[in-house]
């Protein structure tokens, strides 16, 4: 009872205030606008096809009634919280009148996949590299591994994407240039298609591993160099533990800063899996985000940035409420 | 100048960095002094390779990449330079009402922090730039990604002043009767300079890989030349298809070599004025 008033409530809290932020921004954006959204969108169906003016009439009416551009801006954001709350947001205007939730539907599976895999073997991989580097900080190894993740922390994700697809796809061509699966093949079980779908998204995802890799790495052997001076490691050390065991007590200690830190550069590394997914074509909420840019799908973009704020925040949340599992000060606070 | 010297011989990192960072300086300052206008196509012939007289080669539209090239180092530098004055000039100010107000102001603004913290920056920059296409100038994208990278370094100094808040100098220059303000000034200022200036350049990296990741999605001006509309007329014109790779390997390069550069730079900068790592290496 005293770790849901203590701990879990005022996360819940904060989750609830990142998306009322993230979300009102969103709303807010397009108000400013020096356009009218109504008339982008008209302009942009107009480009896709030819309908008789009566009818252009009748859904510039809704649309601007849809988005209730002809009240209030209060009565608006309660109408917009009102729609959002059902996954109401609109049809997609460029695949009208798929509705822009099932379009997004379609592509989440893709993108959670991606970042779930990467994310984790980023993080473990920067972390265990972290902690070898520091604990053997003269060997020479160390150094140039240092050296590398170095070089690499800095390069945005575009350029990292970038450079593997011109190498591994393009120079040697080891992986496919583009897409989530072998063209034509039906998803399904079997090992013809799990393979494929290994295939394309093995240079996705090592390419937002070896970016978010650096800050994990680096931080991480700062950790560790801290707490290789502390008491309890050297206590061990004096009393011959074995490395081994030692290693992974600075792992086991250092895993609770860098859960935290996790669940705060979520939104980073999601930011650079949408733009990893453009490179290579991955059919995730990246590729579809930059369609609706490129055709000028209004409704799309918002509902995309909407759900993305949604989906990091609750990704957030659920890293935060397994941090009693890994903190027993929390669990019998 | 003696410092840059002793910083060059002792610290490779930052040797490294400030030769990288000199060259790419020298490209931004080349711009200025162009032979003949860069930007107007159709000047020399196509898809010609890298060569004596075009360091770069052309591309497919007969400009010569290198000329070119140095425009959008420096708009690049430009954008990147504005938006980590804005960014940290109000991470500073939050960070501090934070840090030093404490209680309740402090509580506040902690959450407003982490909440912008969580929430993924490029969607939102994104449909900024998709509804305000055509209107985003370098000035007013500049302006925008300062306004959006403030909380994670404020965050961060907030916690750096709690920390120096509680050390125990802070309490011995108290007790020796200095005022608050005076504490602030002498003796905590020459921890959070070296914080700064190290992580100034960070903002600074941060602003040039989105203004890229932006332009190549098509979302900036792309008739003004910077290290992304660079990259977004290679990749439109498919220079990586066709083998011309110095097209699209050209601004990817200096790309690279901006961000590491300015990297190793903020590293090694960061360590020298930091009072900490100095007092270690005098006691060793």
């Amino acid at each position: 009872m005293n770790l849901l008033k203590s701990y879990i409530f005022p996360r819940l809290v904060q989750w609830v205030i990142v998306i009322l932020i993230g979300t009102t921004v969103t709303f807010i954006i397009p108000r400013f606008s020096p356009v009218n959204p109504v008339d982008v969108v008209m302009a942009s169906l107009a480009s896709y096809q030819t309908t008789d003016p009566q009818a252009m009439l009748k859904l510039k009416e809704s649309l601007e009634d849809m988005m209730g551009l002809n009240e209030n801006i209060f009565v608006q954001y309660f109408k917009f919280w009102g729609r959002l709350l059902k996954g109401d947001l609109g049809p997609s205007l460029a695949r009208f009148p798929i509705p822009v939730i099932r379009v997004i539907g379609n592509a989440m599976p893709w993108t959670i996949s991606l970042l779930l895999i990467a994310t984790i073997l980023g993080w473990l991989l920067g972390m265990v590299l972290g902690t070898f580097a520091a604990y053997y900080s003269h060997k020479s190894w160390s150094k140039i591994l240092q050296v590398v993740i170095m070089a690499l922390y800095p390069v945005p994700y575009y350029v990292m994407a970038l450079i593997l697809l011109m190498i591994f796809a393009y120079i040697f061509p080891i992986f496919p240039l583009f897409g989530g699966v072998g063209i034509g093949l039906k998803p399904s079980l079997s090992l013809n298609f799990i393979l494929s779908v290994i295939k394309h998204g093995f240079l996705p995802a090592v390419s937002i591993i070896l970016v978010s890799i650096g800050w994990r790495f680096m931080s991480q052997r700062a950790l560790t160099s801290t707490l290789l001076s502390s008491d309890f490691i050297v206590y061990a050390r004096i009393a011959g533990v074995r490395n081994r065991k030692i290693l992974f007590y600075l792992f086991r200690n250092s895993l609770l800063p860098q859960a935290t830190d996790l669940a705060l550069s979520l939104g980073g590394i999601f930011s650079g899996a949408l733009i990893t997914e453009v490179v290579f074509s991955y059919p995730g909420l990246g590729q579809i985000l930059y369609s609706a840019i490129l055709q000028g799908d209004y409704n799309l973009v918002i509902g995309i940035s909407v759900f993305s704020i949604i989906g990091v925040a609750t990704g957030a949340l659920i890293i935060d409420l397994l941090y009693p599992f890994l903190d027993p000060r929390i669990r019998y606070s | 100048m003696k410092i840059i010297k002793d910083l060059f011989k002792y610290d490779k990192r930052f040797s490294v960095g400030f030769i990288f960072v000199v060259l790419i300086l020298f490209m931004a300052i080349l711009s200025f002094f162009p032979p003949y206008d860069p930007t107007i196509p159709h000047t020399f012939p196509r898809d010609l390779s890298p060569s004596l007289k075009h360091i770069l080669g052309t591309n497919s539209l007969g400009q010569d990449i290198f000329w070119i090239l140095t425009i959008a180092v420096r708009n690049s530098l430009i954008i990147g330079g504005i938006s980590a004055v804005i960014s940290r000039t109000l991470a500073i100010l939050i960070g501090s009402l934070a840090g030093y107000l404490g209680g309740r102001v402090d509580r506040v603004i902690s959450t407003v922090c982490d909440s912008f913290v969580v929430i993924p920056r490029l969607p939102l920059l994104i449909l900024f730039a998709f509804i305000f296409r055509g209107f985003l100038n370098p000035l007013s994208m500049a302006i925008l990604l300062g306004f959006l990278d403030w909380a994670w370094p404020s965050k961060r100094y907030r916690s750096q002043i709690l920390s120096l808040k509680e050390s125990e100098f802070t309490n011995t220059a108290r007790f020796s009767g200095a005022y608050t303000l005076e504490i602030i000034a002498e003796e905590h200022m020459p921890f959070l300079l070296s914080y700064v200036v190290a992580d100034s350049i960070s903002g600074f990296i941060w602003a040039i890989g989105m203004e890229t990741s932006l332009s190549v999605l098509g979302l900036f001006d792309l008739s003004i030349p910077t290290l992304g509309t660079t990259i977004y007329w290679a990749n439109y014109y498919k220079s990586m298809l066709l083998g011309i790779w110095w097209w699209i390997g050209s601004p990817v390069g200096a790309l690279i070599i901006t961000v590491i550069g300015l990297y190793l730079l903020s590293v090694g900068l960061g360590d020298f004025l930091d009072p900490k790592v100095r007092l270690q290496r005098l006691s060793k």
